[in-house]
Order: C-alpha cells, then sequence, then structure tokens
C-alpha cells in the first residue's frame, strides 16, 4: 500500500502543475496585470506610473511563462509563473493584493470553516443513511413511492431557498436564533445551529434518494435473503447486512468530500456571514485577488487528491478484498 | 446507581447550552456587554483593503480611519454647507503667497508658490502605542534585528509595553514624505507631485534609496516644499496658488504618522503575521483600533490620551429642534466603545437594526437600499414616510444629499455624438430632454435623489436651484407648479431633426439612427429597457456594448465609447472638484492617462475659466465664472445631467446626535447611546416565538411515531396473515 500512496503522491505533481497553469492562464486572459493594477488602485487619481509600480510590486512585470531572453533553463525558471508556482508548492502562498499574509488568513478561517462543516457532514451523512434505510423498510409501499416524490422535490428547491426561508422564519420571525454572524468558542453553537440545520436539510432529498436506491441493489441479493430467512430482524439485516455491504459506493462519495470541507461552503459562509474559507473564496474572486485565488485553487487541488487516495485506502478497510498494489 | 456516560454528556451539552446562549434573547448576535462601558453596536459590509491613511481612498475604510487619524483641519460637524474648521491645528492655515524668489508676492506680481503655514495644537497626543516604548536607557524596546527574536508576537495586543508622546510637526511633514514615497502606493501621488514642490524629485531619490523591505528613515531625506518651522509649525509650499489645498488637509491623506511607528512595523518578520501600518492604525483621534479581525469584527476603543474636544455649539438652521445641538460643549467622544462587525447580506443587517442589535441601519455609505427600501418607508401625501412597524419604534431617520453626480455621457470625440458644432449639439439635447431621469429616479432609486441641471450638485458654492439654476436646453419653467417641466417630445423631435435626424433617420442616407451605450451591466435588465424606450422616444435606437469592467475601462481610456454611465462622489465640497470632470486637460484620450474628464470633452473657453475658478476665491468673480462654465457646459450637453445622490440613514431611538456628513466619517465622537433604553427595547422586541420549534417537533413525531408503529405490526406479522 506504502508504494501505491507514494506513486499517487508524484502523479499529484504534474496534476497540480497543470491545475496552477490553466488558473494562470484562465486569470491572466480574463485580467491582465495592468487591469488588476487598476481594480486594485481605485479609479481616482490613478496615473500610468502607480499602475506600473503595482505591476512590478506584485511581481507581475516579467515574461509570464517564457523568458526568450534568459539563458539556459532560465527561459522557464525566470518567469512570473515559476516564481509563483515554486513558492505554492512550499506552500508559501505569499501576500494577498492588500497586503495581508494569504497563510495567516488561510489558518484564521480555517476554525470557522469547519465549525459548519463537520456537523453539517456527519449529521447530513447520518440523517440521509437514516432516512434512507427507513424509506427502504417500505419499499414498494405508497409510502415509499410518496417519500422518492418528496425527495425529489426537495432536490428540485434552490438551496438559496432554504437559506432564505429558514432566516426569514427561525432567525427574523421566531427569533429562536441570531440572523447571522459567528461567535468563537461555545457560544458560536447560537449561530452554527441554522445553517447547520439547512444544510442536513437541504441535503436530504439528493443524499436518501441516492442511498436508497444503493441499499435496494443491495437488499435484492442473495445474503440479504438468507438473512431474512434465517430470521433476522429487519432492522437487523438493515443495518449488519445492507449497510456494510453498501458502503463501498457511499465512501466513494463522502472519503473524497472529507479533506475539502476545509475548503468551508460558498453560500453558506456568506449568507451566514460565518468569516470561514468559503467566503474567503467569493471575496478575492469579487476583488480580483489573483494571489488568494491562485492559492485556493491550488489547496482545493491537493484536499481533493488526498481525498481521493483516502477513498482509495477507505475501500480496503470496507472491504478485505481489496488491495492496493 | 452508575449514570451512563451519554446521559452525563447530554446533560453537560444541556448545560453548556443554557449557560452560553440563554441568558439574553435567543437571538442575540453580540458578545454580552458591559452596561458601564458605552459600547455601540454597528456594521460594516465591504471589509477594508488598506487602512494606511496615505493610502487608503475608499468610504468603508473611512469608517474606521476617520475616527483614528486626525488631520490638520476637519470639516463642521453639523454646519451646512460645508465648514472647514481645525482638527489638531490650531487654525485654519494661513496662505502666503510668493514670487519666484520666494518672497510675497506684492499686488499683481505673478505668483509663483504659495506657502500653507500649519500651527499644531500642544500637547495632542497619540494613543497608546508599542511603537514608543522604550527601555530603561531610552533605546526603542520592540526593535529586532530578526524575525525569530519576535516569533511571540503575533498581534499589537501581544506588546506588553506601551507608551506615547506628543504630535509635532515632524510626524506631518514625515506622513507628506511618505506619500511621495512611491512604496507606499499613495492615489494622490500623481495629484500631489503637481503641487508640492519637490515630491516628485523627493520619488525618485527614495526609490534610488530603498534596499528591499528594510526600514528607510524618510527624515533623512529632504523634500524641497516641505520646511518644520518649530514643533508645532510646518510650512507646505505649493506651486501657484490652488485654494483648494486646504480641503486636502482635512483628508486623512494628511493625518500624522509618528516615524517611531513606520520603524516598528519594518521589524523583520513583522509583514508575515499582518503587523503592518496596513493593518494597524495609530493615531491621534478620539479612538484606537484594539481589534483588527476584518473579516468578523473590529472594535475601536475610546483613545485614552485624547485631546479636549468637545461638542459643537452651533450648527445648521433645525438642528436645534431635532436635538442636534444637547450636548453642546461637552467633553468627546461619548461612547466608550464600538464593535463593528463584518455583514455581508444588506437583509441580515437589516433584521439585525430591527431586532435592536446594531445602533443604525449600516455605517457605511447609505444604509438604505434597495434590497431594504419597502421594509423602511411608503409613500404617503406628503412624500416618504416611515413604515408603521418603524413609525411606533421612533426610529430616527437623518438625510443628506450628498456632494455627487450620476450622469450619463457622451463620448465627445465620437464621429456621431461628439462634436462641438450646432446639429451635434441639437442631437445631445434631443437625447437629453426624452432621457427622463426623474423617471429613473422614481423607478430604479425609489424616489430616492435630486434631480441634475448641471455639472454643480446642491450644498455647494455656485449652485442654484429654482428657476435660476434650471437647465434651459432641457427644461421650461411651470409657472403654475413653480419648477422645472421638461421639454415636450416633440420638441426633442425637431431638434433632432435640425440635427440631421428626421423621425430618427439620417437625412442623406435615410438609414436609422443606432446609438450605442457601452456598459458592464447586462443589456436584458429593466434598467437597459428603460433606456432603450426612452430614445425610441424620438426613434432612435440604442444597442448595448456589455463587457466587464477592465476592458470597460480599456475603451473609456481609449475612446472607444460613444454613451456610458458614469459618476462622481466629491473629494471635498468645492465646485472646483466637480467642474474639472470637464476640464479637457483632464481628458482621457488626451492626457493618455487616468484623467476624469470620462466624455473628453474639450472646450478653451471653459477650460479658460476653470484656471480662473480654481485659483479665485469665492466671491463675485468667482461666482460669475462658475455661472458662465455651467451655462457653457449646459449648451454642448456633454452628459444626460442625470441626478444628485440623496440618502437617508436610519438610527434607533437610542442613538443621539445621528446626523450624518456628507464629505466625513468621522462623526462617530458625536454620537451619543441610552443603554438601558436599548436593553430594555431588546428584550421588548426580540421575545421567542416557540411556536415553530413545537410545530416541526410535532411534525416529526407524526411522520416517524407511524412509521415506527408501521414497522413493529410488519414484524409480527405471519406469513399466513401476510398471504
Amino acid at each position: 500500500m506504502f508504494a501505491y500512496i507514494v506513486r499517487r503522491l508524484l502523479y499529484a505533481v504534474p496534476i497540480l502543475i497543470g491545475v496552477n497553469l490553466l488558473t494562470f492562464i484562465l486569470f491572466f486572459i480574463v485580467n491582465t496585470p495592468e487591469d488588476m493594477a487598476r481594480a486594485h488602485l481605485g479609479d481616482k487619481y490613478v496615473t500610468e506610473e502607480a499602475v506600473q509600480n503595482w505591476i512590478a510590486d506584485k511581481g507581475y512585470d516579467g515574461p509570464m511563462f517564457f523568458n526568450n531572453e534568459a539563458p539556459g533553463v532560465e527561459k522557464l525558471t525566470d518567469t512570473v509563473f515559476y516564481d509563483k508556482s515554486v513558492k505554492l508548492f512550499a506552500f508559501d502562498f505569499g501576500q494577498s493584493d492588500d497586503g495581508r499574509d494569504i497563510s495567516s488568513d488561510i489558518v484564521d478561517r480555517m476554525g470557522p470553516s469547519l465549525a459548519l462543516a463537520i456537523p453539517s457532514f456527519l449529521i447530513g451523512v447520518w440523517v440521509n443513511i437514516c432516512v434512507a434505510l427507513m424509506v427502504l423498510m417500505f419499499r414498494g409501499s405508497r409510502l415509499d413511492k410518496t417519500t422518492v416524490a418528496v425527495f425529489v422535490g426537495l432536490m428540485s428547491i434552490s438551496y438559496l431557498f432554504y437559506i432564505i426561508v429558514g432566516q426569514y422564519f427561525i432567525a427574523k420571525v421566531s427569533k429562536l436564533v441570531p440572523v447571522s454572524g459567528f461567535n468563537d468558542g461555545l457560544d458560536g453553537w447560537r449561530f452554527l445551529i441554522l445553517p447547520v440545520v439547512i444544510s442536513v436539510l437541504a441535503g436530504i432529498g439528493s443524499g436518501a434518494r441516492l442511498y436508497r436506491t444503493l441499499f435496494i441493489e443491495v437488499s435484492g441479493q442473495d445474503f440479504s435473503r438468507t438473512a431474512r430467512a434465517k430470521g433476522v430482524s429487519e432492522t437487523g439485516v438493515l443495518f449488519h447486512h445492507i449497510l456494510p455491504n453498501a458502503m463501498l459506493p457511499i465512501l466513494t462519495g463522502i472519503v473524497v468530500v472529507i479533506p475539502m470541507l476545509f475548503m468551508g461552503s460558498l453560500v453558506m459562509e456568506s449568507f451566514f456571514s460565518i468569516p470561514g474559507l468559503g467566503s474567503y473564496m467569493l471575496d478575492s474572486i469579487r476583488a480580483q485577488d489573483f494571489s488568494i485565488v491562485r492559492a485556493m485553487v491550488f489547496l482545493g487541488s491537493v484536499l481533493y487528491i488526498t481525498g481521493l487516495i483516502l477513498t482509495d485506502i477507505s475501500y480496503t478497510w470496507a472491504d478485505p478484498r481489496v488491495r492496493l498494489s | 446507581m452508575r449514570i451512563k456516560p451519554i446521559r452525563t454528556l447530554a446533560a453537560t451539552i444541556t448545560a453548556t447550552l443554557l449557560l452560553t446562549g440563554c441568558s439574553g434573547p435567543w437571538n442575540d448576535p453580540n458578545p454580552p456587554a458591559d452596561p458601564e462601558v458605552q459600547t455601540y453596536f454597528g456594521s460594516f459590509t465591504t471589509r477594508p483593503k488598506h487602512l494606511d491613511p496615505v493610502r487608503s481612498y475608499s468610504a468603508e475604510e473611512g469608517l474606521f480611519l476617520d475616527q483614528i487619524y486626525e488631520p490638520p483641519l476637519q470639516y463642521h460637524f453639523l454646519k451646512r454647507p460645508y465648514e472647514l474648521e481645525p482638527a489638531t491645528a490650531t487654525s485654519l492655515p494661513e496662505v502666503t503667497l510668493l514670487n519666484d524668489q520666494l518672497e510675497p508676492a506684492a499686488e499683481g506680481e505673478e505668483v509663483a508658490f504659495s506657502r500653507v503655514t500649519i500651527h499644531l495644537k500642544p500637547g495632542t497626543q497619540y494613543q497608546p502605542h508599542p511603537a514608543f516604548a522604550q527601555n530603561s536607557e531610552g533605546k526603542p524596546l520592540y526593535l529586532f534585528d530578526s524575525a525569530s527574536e519576535s516569533t511571540q508576537y503575533t498581534l499589537l495586543s501581544d506588546f506588553p509595553q506601551t507608551a506615547s508622546r506628543t504630535l509635532t510637526a515632524d510626524d506631518f511633514i514625515y506622513q507628506i514624505k511618505r506619500m511621495g514615497d512611491p512604496i507606499n502606493k499613495s492615489p494622490l501621488i500623481g495629484l500631489m507631485s503637481d503641487y508640492i514642490v519637490g515630491m516628485r524629485d523627493f520619488s525618485k531619490m527614495v526609490k534610488e534609496a530603498r534596499d528591499g523591505d528594510k526600514w528607510l528613515d524618510l527624515r533623512e531625506f529632504e523634500m524641497e516644499g516641505l520646511e518644520k518651522v518649530d514643533n508645532l509649525t510646518f510650512n507646505i509650499r505649493i506651486k501657484g496658488t490652488y485654494p483648494q489645498f486646504k480641503y486636502w488637509l482635512a483628508m486623512r491623506f494628511f493625518a500624522p504618522i509618528p516615524w517611531e511607528a513606520d520603524r516598528f512595523y519594518h521589524n523583520p518578520g513583522f509583514k508575515d503575521k499582518n503587523l503592518t501600518l496596513d493593518w494597524n492604525p495609530i493615531g491621534t483621534g478620539p479612538f484606537m483600533m484594539t481589534t483588527n479581525s476584518p473579516n468578523r469584527e473590529i472594535i475601536l476603543e475610546k483613545n485614552p490620551n485624547y485631546r479636549k474636544d468637545v461638542y459643537p455649539s452651533e450648527g445648521s438652521a433645525g438642528d436645534e429642534e431635532r436635538g442636534y445641538l444637547a450636548d453642546a460643549g461637552k467633553q468627546l467622544p461619548f461612547i466608550d466603545k464600538a464593535i463593528f462587525r463584518h455583514e455581508k447580506a444588506a437583509t441580515s443587517m437589516w433584521s439585525k437594526f430591527t431586532q435592536g442589535y446594531y445602533d443604525r441601519s449600516g455605517d457605511g455609505d447609505s444604509n438604505i437600499n434597495t434590497a431594504t427600501f419597502d421594509q423602511a418607508f411608503t409613500v404617503g401625501p406628503d412624500g416618504l414616510e416611515l413604515t408603521p412597524e418603524l413609525e411606533s419604534r421612533n426610529i430616527i431617520v437623518d438625510e443628506e444629499i450628498r456632494p455627487s453626480i450620476f450622469y450619463t455621457g457622451f463620448n465627445m470625440r465620437d464621429p456621431v455624438v461628439g462634436g462641438y458644432t450646432e446639429d451635434k449639439r441639437k442631437l445631445r439635447q434631443a437625447i437629453s430632454i426624452v432621457y427622463n431621469d426623474q423617471e429613473y429616479i422614481d423607478i430604479f432609486r425609489n424616489g430616492i435623489g435630486q434631480l441634475a441641471h448641471g455639472p454643480i450638485p446642491p450644498g455647494l458654492y455656485g449652485y442654484k436651484g429654482g428657476k435660476e439654476g434650471m437647465n434651459t436646453y432641457i427644461f421650461d419653467w411651470d409657472e403654475t407648479t413653480k419648477s422645472p417641466k421638461r421639454k415636450s417630445v416633440e420638441y426633442a423631435a425637431k431638434l433632432l431633426a435640425e440635427a440631421g435626424y428626421p423621425n430618427g433617420r439620417n437625412a442623406k442616407t435615410g438609414e436609422p439612427l443606432i446609438l450605442y451605450m457601452d456598459t458592464t451591466a447586462s443589456d436584458a435588465s429593466p434598467r437597459s429597457d428603460w433606456i432603450k424606450k426612452q430614445l425610441a422616444k424620438i426613434n432612435i435606437q440604442l444597442e448595448f456594448r456589455v463587457t466587464d469592467y477592465p476592458r470597460f475601462k480599456e475603451k473609456m481610456r481609449a475612446g472607444n465609447t460613444q454613451m456610458f454611465g458614469w459618476g462622481w462622489l466629491a473629494d471635498y465640497p468645492d465646485p472646483e472638484n466637480f467642474l474639472f470632470l470637464l476640464d479637457s486637460r483632464q481628458g482621457l484620450v488626451k492626457c493618455q492617462c487616468d484623467g476624469s474628464n470620462s466624455t473628453n470633452y474639450d472646450n478653451p473657453e471653459f477650460d479658460n475659466l476653470y484656471d480662473q475658478v480654481k485659483t479665485l476665491p469665492n466671491g463675485p468673480e468667482r461666482l460669475a465664472a462658475i455661472e458662465q462654465m455651467v451655462e457653457i457646459v449646459q449648451r454642448d450637453s456633454p452628459w444626460i445631467w442625470g441626478f444628485n445622490r440623496k440618502d437617508y440613514y436610519l438610527a434607533n431611538n437610542w442613538v443621539k446626535n445621528t446626523k450624518r456628513h456628507g464629505i466625513s466619517q468621522g462623526t462617530l465622537k458625536y454620537v451619543r447611546l441610552d443603554q438601558e433604553a436599548r436593553a430594555h427595547q431588546q428584550v421588548a422586541w426580540n421575545s421567542p416565538n416557540v411556536l415553530p420549534l413545537f410545530g416541526a417537533t410535532g411534525l416529526l413525531l407524526a411522520i416517524v411515531l407511524p412509521g415506527i408503529s408501521f414497522y413493529r405490526r410488519r414484524q409480527k406479522l405471519t406469513i399466513k396473515a401476510e398471504e
């Protein structure tokens, strides 16, 4: 397994270079360094000299990908792309365009993101599995059909609708929790309860429907029938036979997401004023802060690759027949 | 009996939740406040990007910086029209006109320079700050040779020792030098280099002398136009005459910075911990920043060293009746602490305001926007009225017409709409007549705004309202309503025909007149449809050319636009700050710079008059020149004049002295609170309604219990029964 992990990590290097290259190309096609400079310097009294100073200060004044004038290998290394990319691989994200240290901002914002994402994720998965198993017990009945219709309905409703309705009725009209915000420490639960509930509710439709489908497939197999024939109770069949055997596809969807929890939720954090990494990304895109976008895309790629590796590892835990080699 | 661990855990969690969250209203987002500490609760929607006074130029940054930094001058809180008064200076600056020999210019002699002399109040102290802390030998306590020596310090509050010192003229000189240092990226460096003698040379000198990120002691470099007379007096020498310079002295760009702070923030490794002057202000103002977490909250606390500063005893008409003079003569500031929380969504901010958790409905620019307007106002017979709910809460409403203008510009270099011949003027006038800005204000701005008749907004010297100020090319005076009435569409069509486009078609080719509006907004929005309909009144077709903002700016710089929307917020309340928007030397294409003349308007007669207005003091001569300039541009119509912004601000009834200022944001020191009333009303307004909670639980049980029952029944079924 060790060799497998090392090999996968080595595969990750060209993927990360590719992702970074794409980000660079996309960002610089949309925005030239001059555009970025003008966006940051504002509209009033901006001189050409100030624009050029900004570009030089950010290190965008050199050749972007290929330096014709440099000798040998420096043709590739004496470029903006190389300069910025090498630091990323050392996890040195540098400074944002407004002069703040990106690493310390990421560390600062990771806490609130995890405070929202972990309970939303854990409760969400648990609720979805429970609901899917419950529905499975009534398979083929009217209740089953009605529930599937409800799931499709829930899936079809926009995430924003849940947020707006939740904020309006629970926070504004009923005054049960604060409308938005975040506090550190134990007091933070009051701010998190509504976004967590909304996340879970908004995810039930798609999550439980998916799991129900997975469970139905497993429940029709011989071992389930044998268990029932042996007299195992329905709950016993569900939790001891069907659930463990449906774990492989469930893990495929779940484990890959775990590292991504660090990245936070773009929409939820913005609506509930939670100072996490999701809103950090959104703000930086709005502000055309390429340094932050680049760092966050890189971090996202690293975490996603980590998630994929963890998923592979989790298969060996869920199914002893799987061997990584 | 042994209690199960799970029960213990449940009990602990319940107790914790009850203790942490349920001591007051359940929905209180604010941390518990000490009743002895007068605490203001506010919000900000856009997080500040720069807190260095030499660099910051946005309103959202001004919300904090204007409470912390004190330039030599400030605006009178209550008086309108806006009036300057001394802040850290003892009086308004003395201006001496000099000849090229640097001697006072004799009557009629050409003025080569102006010497601006500023006298400072004695005894003004900086806020406590570690940059001033010294050891027993009088050496700076926090000066490090390497980053490893200061690893224990990550926030300003980590430094145990702080100290202060008296403000001197050197600090103002140091800040003006910082303005000239290109590394600080001051937005004023270009403008001020044209005025302050020696700033350009100074910039070159320090740029060459700079060694990476190391601190460069700017005291060692001279700027010719700066002169220290004594500890409390200094001179700034500017080229020619520039009466508007005094207004810049009321802006944070000219606030003092102690050199010790600049050195302190250049300690090795501090930049990596965001310990920079750009994130940790140090000032002499009424407040100091004690928490700077721009993603969450920014906290200002009273500066214990704040100078003697009292609430004004004079104001404008109506101020006494509104209670704005009740605190006259009292020491400022009234509040001890201000907590500003980051709110991204306007609706959340509004909800918290109506719940009483924010003292005002917003602290930035305008705190009533399209998202919240309908919840705040209804249109009654006398105009805007508060909704009954807000009226019952005695919400305070303040309004302010900001020195600003939002207009639609014609590119004067464009072959179709530009140009200075009579037919081109008539084309632009015809479009201006049918482009009904009042309708625009009513539909898209909820009626908030004032129709503009020329470039100068209300409240500024040279502005004329009523019949006198009416734009006679677009309006006629209606004697029955005593107000301007837009000329008819028929008249506009006649002008269009005279311009060579009868019935909207080119008289020579017969082709329809198609105009283009460059925009960054969608061309399918109601606003775009409305604009198209305006021009369609005289059969002009309008197409929208949609681009992103950088491309739009690029097109503006290259002069590749035809019509576009634009706006200007005043830097200072002087007509020159609006008339210069039409000065040809500011033309985007002509100067090949980011000039402020967006339409590339180029009229030598206007330019000559502008040169006079720029240098003349207020008086009949200046007024006559302004009137002439306004008349010229009204005739040429390079802009569809648009509207001047009017802002409404709401405050809860426990907030006193809520009057807003259209230019300065340094008004927090005047705000007073009745904390007892706030606490009482917060409880009264926020009693939780647990019905939905029971409802949701009931619904859950209604689903789960029959399910369980059904499941049990099914488990007990026998094969026979199933058959």
